[in-house]
């Protein structure tokens, strides 16, 4: 069966970007964090809170809470909810149905808001129940996390297409750059390729620069449709195109790709763009090396041409390719699922000129993507959103 | 090339013993599947029985027909090496003081890929025989070895986590006076055990093989009657912190049932001997057991029991003596959960008649009570739970599984 054509989004807007900013650790709860992007979202964008009439969430440590207790604990009374758990694919799955909820007029204003507190227990206590697969097979051998389970796709990822750790390295270096333009990121020394490459090691090939820090804080933007906006006067992106595709590839015995292959000439097919005239790219940079096969999947270079890609590129706020411009994960820290708005979040506020210290000049188009849900062997979620700023 | 163990140095007395911590235990109901290949030895998958395919993890649903008739069965153990890792920082504590661990990811011959603790000997690219085994938490994981034979390769590290080898570990064989008994600390002192100690009650009396057992260096009689309380924790008060690997040989077998006997008094002697000597042992020995589950080199490791298979099927012509050793089987259970925070694992050795005095008169196949010995050390080596020794045993596993109604009918001859 092949895909039927998909209705565009045509005036379908994200607008009032919001980051809470991150700290290492909280005592508050996950509902603490979410209170406060909620809140900053009526006050970024002028709206009453009773003009919220969707709401979309996703957190890992909200405990037994989802959507539905949000509601009546923040007041709100929505006409559409939704509650994500697609850890970094989180903000893309979320941003697709809350644009075409807007758009079918079931709401008129979504809130998509992702996150989490990171108490010192929370960390663990989230690897040691993160999914039946994990919890069976993955989690009893080492306990080595996320780290263990990538370091076996990175090792076989590198060794198949000859990537070396200077390569992975560079994407890791270049957003240290860019995160110490950004005020709110937590790592705020310089790091060098010496310097990352002389890391100590988490779970070989993964050295220590090649992870994010675990904290908290929240990620948050409104839908709607752009009449909406327009009449709120709120600035605004108009969505192009999106992806999303979960447990691709699955004969392929380790993971070297990710399902954006499968879906990529639809993203810019539906966007009517190219990967070169992309301004910014924010890629889910749970690992780097994750962020170099995005590259490749997200056809800026062909399959194993994503070190040479690196190599070519200048990655940081004034390169030719600015990417992660907010530091990323890598540097900002990883506050849970908000980590998967991280870069839509950035995304945004540089089309709409308002990223402040990392601005990107001119910057009006931009690609965000999302991945996550390492379930057993490999990452199950992915998906990657095209977006335009007022000026293109 | 692993580095082969060095013997334990004498313990420091002054040192806090390290005490057992246990790797993460939760696992999905369906998973047991593999605990049960594990606790028997066997490699067991998942396999579709509508198109035939081999899954891994644990599922409910094929992955490719969405069938749930998912049997477990046992499969083809070998697969290929695709990547390896070391974490380095693990999240949890037990395998934080263990660590560096190493991990793989191997796709099997069969086709599912399964992460597993890997053998330091595994090469990435080559060949690795899969096994389950139980880890200190006593639940199944995958441990990938080297298809061939290499050297010391019981010594690895990761391996013997998972295994009760005996090497350099110091035994308690709880009754010498038996031919099992005694065929048992032969043969773990030929396994490369530090100590046996071997429990003679009424060490005035003589018994046969006395003297083969008193020649050995490395075999030490102590004196032990396990139905007598005082007796049991005397001795557990003299060698109960020396005690690594405890194989219960206490036996007391008479025939007959119920209709033939009369009053309880053979029965109590059944209950007294095997019953309750079992709970003066277990009581005497299993706290400091439990508590040595990570003392070093020689840490305790195993609780073995030697019972009867009729424990799993009453046999009417030792019917009593069947109950006895039901009633111990069920009681083990208790002390496997109860073992379990040390890391200690508790294997049960089922046999069929033995060929001893007190199974004369029932005809062959009988075990020669050396098999029964041999079994006790493969169990231990291979860190298994359950072990069927001898063609009685192992066909009487297979019956009950099969129809437990016929076998109950057909015991009765």
């Amino acid at each position: 069966m092949t895909n039927s054509l998909r209705v565009p989004y045509d005036g379908i807007v994200m607008a009032a970007p919001v980051t809470i900013p991150y700290v290492r650790y909280s005592i508050e709860s996950a509902q603490w964090w979410i209170g406060r992007a909620l809140r900053s979202l009526v006050t970024e964008s002028g709206i009453k809170v009773s003009d919220i009439d969707g709401l979309c969430v996703s957190s890992f440590t909200m405990g037994t809470d989802s959507g539905i207790g949000l509601t009546q604990h923040f007041g709100l009374c929505v006409r559409w909810l939704d509650t994500i758990p697609l850890g970094g694919a989180s903000a893309i799955a979320a941003l697709r149905k809350a644009a075409r909820a807007v758009q079918a007029r079931d709401a008129d204003i979504v809130a998509c808001i992702a996150g989490d507190t990171n108490h010192v227990d929370s960390f663990r206590l989230t690897l040691e129940n993160f999914s039946r697969f994990n919890q069976d097979a993955v989690y009893p051998y080492g306990a080595g996390g996320a780290n263990s389970s990538f370091a076996l796709i990175a090792r076989n990822y590198m060794r198949s297409f000859g990537v070396t750790r200077e390569d992975v390295g560079r994407i890791a270096v270049a957003q240290r750059a860019n995160a110490l333009r950004n005020p709110h990121a937590l790592m705020k020394t310089p790091l060098s390729i010496e310097q990352y490459l002389a890391a100590r090691p988490i779970s070989d090939p993964i050295h220590l620069f090649d992870c994010v820090m675990p904290c908290a804080g929240a990620e948050a933007l409104l839908v709607m449709r752009e009449d909406t906006a327009a009449s709120l006067r709120l600035p605004a992106a108009r969505l192009l195109s999106t992806i999303e595709r979960h447990n691709a590839f699955a004969d392929d015995p380790m993971q070297v790709r990710g399902g954006w292959a499968m879906d990529v000439g639809e993203l810019y097919a539906m966007a009517g763009v190219k990967p070169d005239d992309l301004n910014i790219v924010q890629t889910y940079d749970d690992y780097p090396v994750i962020s170099m096969m995005q590259f490749e999947d997200l056809g800026f270079c062909g399959k194993g041409e994503g070190a040479e890609f690196v190599r070519q590129h200048d990655l940081t706020i004034d390169g030719d390719l600015p990417h992660n411009t907010s530091g990323g994960q890598l540097s900002v820290g990883q506050a849970g699922a908000a980590g998967a708005y991280l870069g839509l979040v950035e995304g945004l506020r540089q089309v709409l000129g308002v990223a402040g210290p990392t601005q990107v000049r001119d910057a009006s188009l931009g690609l965000a993507s999302g991945f996550g849900m390492i379930n057993y062997d490999r990452g199950l979620a992915s998906g990657a959103a095209i977006f335009a700023g007022p000026s293109r | 090339m692993i580095d082969p163990i060095e013997p334990p140095r004498r313990k420091n007395p002054l040192l806090r013993t390290r005490l057992p911590t246990a790797p993460p235990r939760a696992r999905s109901r369906t998973s047991h599947g593999f605990t049960r290949a594990a606790a028997e030895g066997r490699f067991m998958l998942q396999r579709c029985e509508g198109c035939g395919t081999f899954t891994y993890p644990a599922r409910e649903a094929c992955p490719s027909c969405l069938s749930s008739a998912l049997a477990f069965v046992d499969a083809p153990a070998r697969g290929l090496l695709l990547a390896e890792t070391t974490a380095r920082v693990p999240s949890d504590v037990y395998f934080r003081e263990r660590a560096p661990w190493r991990v793989g990811l191997v796709e099997m011959d069969c086709g599912p890929t399964i992460v597993a603790h890997l053998h330091a000997d595994c090469i990435e690219g080559a060949a690795v025989r899969m096994s389950f085994q139980l880890d200190k938490s006593g639940q199944a994981v995958a441990f990938a070895r080297p298809e061939g034979e290499t050297p010391d390769m019981a010594d690895d590290r990761q391996w013997r986590e998972m295994t009760a080898d005996p090497k350099f570990r110091r035994v308690l064989v709880t009754n010498g006076r038996s031919a099992i008994g005694r065929e048992a600390a032969l043969a773990l002192k030929a396994a490369g055990t530090k100590m046996v100690f071997v429990g003679i009650a009424e060490p005035w009396r003589p018994f046969a093989g006395e003297e083969l057992l008193r020649r050995q260096d490395g075999i030490e009689l102590v004196t032990l009657d396990a139905a007598d309380e005082k007796s049991v924790g005397d001795l557990a008060a003299d060698i109960g912190g020396k005690v690594d690997i405890l194989v219960n040989t206490t036996e007391y077998v008479r025939p007959g049932g119920l209709l033939d006997r009369k009053g309880t008094s053979i029965a109590r002697d059944e209950i007294d001997q095997a019953y309750l000597g079992f709970i003066n042992l277990a009581q005497a020995f299993g706290p400091i057991m439990r508590m040595r589950g990570a003392d070093g080199i020689n840490n305790s490791v195993a609780w073995v029991n030697i019972l009867s298979v009729h424990a799993l099927a009453n046999w009417p012509a030792f019917g009593a003596y069947s109950a006895s050793q039901a009633a111990c089987l069920s009681l083990s259970h208790c002390l496997r959960a109860e073992l379990r925070p040390g890391g200690i694992k508790l294997m049960n050795v089922f046999t069929g008649p033995v060929d001893t005095e007190w199974f004369q008169t029932v005809p062959p196949p009988k075990v020669a009570p050396r098999a029964v010995a041999q079994a006790v050390v493969a169990g231990l080596r291979g860190g298994l739970e359950e072990m069927y020794v001898g063609d009685v045993a192992e066909e009487i596993r297979q019956r009950l599984a099969a129809n437990p109604k016929a076998l109950e009918r057909e015991l009765d001859r």
